[in-house]
């Protein structure tokens, strides 16, 4: 099979172009946050924190952390002048209510029906947690994905049906991996791009549901 | 007179009773009343169930009174973290129950009950295990879940200041779920950093105004 894979600053910097000026956006826990370094700095885009802010900008200088300005990760953050501050319930009714342009997600696995399993492998001693993931899956009006296209073992993270347990049903639009760029429709999965020098085939062999040619 | 201020944490809480529902704010350490958290260690009240978003992270705070095995039973969206070993012990040893809820469905449930509502249907946790046995109804074309509210006895949050009347404004992230749990319990007591004179709070910029809230404490008493 071919060695040919965007990398992960490649593929963050592939989503930031889906991005559009104005657009209200979550980037999830992992590598979604990376698209932030790719946003254009001409291009005026809000990021939404499920914690209670709007505006987010990055990481402050050290020394400069503020306990009480942090991020869904828990990380250190800062606010952009003309940024906002609310409670959580207005934060999930961005969500929920469909207020949010984009937002982007990693994933175990996601379905050719855009089915999301991103919360719980399943594993009978795994302590689960969600936390704003059900939410989020379902919580804008574009949901994109961003994963390696396989496990680390080879098997694919795009399947027929998600053998982890769901964390959204038939949520997902775009998906965004190491190998290429794909569309769910309701006709299956378009491909809209492949990393350089990969074939359809190489492509269709790595993937665990049909594929559409664009 | 009206005044809603305690002189001492110890005071503020004394009446929380065993088996108590207890809901505590913050997001991780933001927004945690970390001394109201301490002065319930202290008072010993037990059994008792705790709403949060989390279930504790590190040594202090709630991760504190989990370690000193005082809660059955915990409502949050996200309990497992690096730092999370006092919950996660107790939970692998069996003592402790777990209700895990979507971070949007927590916060949702929690402002339903300070807004009187019966239940709401919501899309989040649809065709999920977490949503398994609960009512489910299409309604203009989508799938929704039924869910509950959540009420509590007590509500401990972390405001910056405070008033008399119990009139708050909080600091940037460490709102979180402060204005909602404010809402959803019977006796709010709110942890603050100051507490001001009358007037001292914009009325354009009260974030929780006074009727949500029973106690207000410094956070130094």
């Amino acid at each position: 099979m071919s060695t040919h894979r965007y990398t992960r600053d490649q593929m963050a910097a592939r989503v930031a172009q889906d991005i559009q000026e104005g657009a209200y956006v979550n980037l999830g826990i992992g590598l979604p946050t990376k698209v932030a370094n790719y946003l254009p700095t001409d291009r005026e885009v809000f990021l939404h924190s499920e914690n209670g802010l709007l505006g987010m900008g990055p990481a402050p200088a050290e020394g400069e952390e503020d306990e009480d300005l942090i991020n869904a990760g828990k990380q250190p953050v800062t606010l952009l002048t003309g940024g906002a501050f609310f409670h959580h319930a207005d934060s999930f009714a961005m969500m929920r209510g469909g207020h949010l342009d984009v937002c982007v997600l990693g994933a175990f696995q996601v379905s050719a029906k855009g089915d999301l399993a991103n919360w719980h492998t399943g594993a009978p001693d795994a302590i689960p947690a969600v936390g704003g993931a059900m939410d989020l899956a379902l919580g804008a009006k574009q949901v994109f994905v961003m994963m390696e296209h396989q496990t680390k073992t080879g098997e694919s993270k795009i399947v027929a049906e998600c053998s982890y347990p769901l964390t959204g049903v038939a949520c997902v639009n775009r998906i965004y991996t190491d190998m290429a760029v794909l569309d769910v429709t309701k006709d299956g999965l378009r491909v809209l791009e492949m990393a350089p020098g990969l074939t359809f085939e190489e492509l269709q062999a790595a993937t665990g549901a049909p594929l559409l040619k664009g | 007179m009206i005044d809603k201020t305690f002189e001492s944490l110890e005071r503020a809480v004394a009446d929380i009773h065993d088996g108590a529902t207890v809901m505590i704010g913050g997001f991780g350490n933001a927004g945690m009343p970390s001394a109201l958290i301490d002065a319930l260690i202290a008072q010993g009240a037990k059994e008792l169930t705790i709403v949060n978003n989390n279930a504790g992270n590190g040594e202090t705070g709630l991760a504190a009174l989990l370690k000193a095995k005082r809660v059955r039973k915990i409502i949050c969206s996200f309990p497992r973290q690096t730092d999370s070993h006092h919950f996660d012990a107790l939970y692998r040893a069996g003592e402790i129950e777990l209700e895990l809820t979507p971070q949007g469905n927590l916060a949702e449930r929690i402002r339903a009950a300070g807004a009187g509502i019966g239940g709401f249907f919501t899309p989040t946790g649809y065709g999920t295990l977490l949503a398994e046995g609960k009512e489910t109804r299409l309604i203009n074309g989508r799938q929704y879940v039924l869910e509950s509210p959540i009420h509590a006895d007590f509500a401990l949050i972390k405001a910056l200041k405070g008033d008399r009347w119990g009139n708050l404004v909080y600091r940037k992230t460490a709102r979180n779920f402060g204005p909602i749990m404010a809402m959803a319990a019977k006796v709010t007591i709110a942890q603050v950093q100051d507490v001001v004179a009358l007037g001292e709070l914009d009325p354009e910029v009260i974030v929780t105004p006074g009727i949500f809230v029973q106690r207000v404490v410094k956070e130094s008493a």
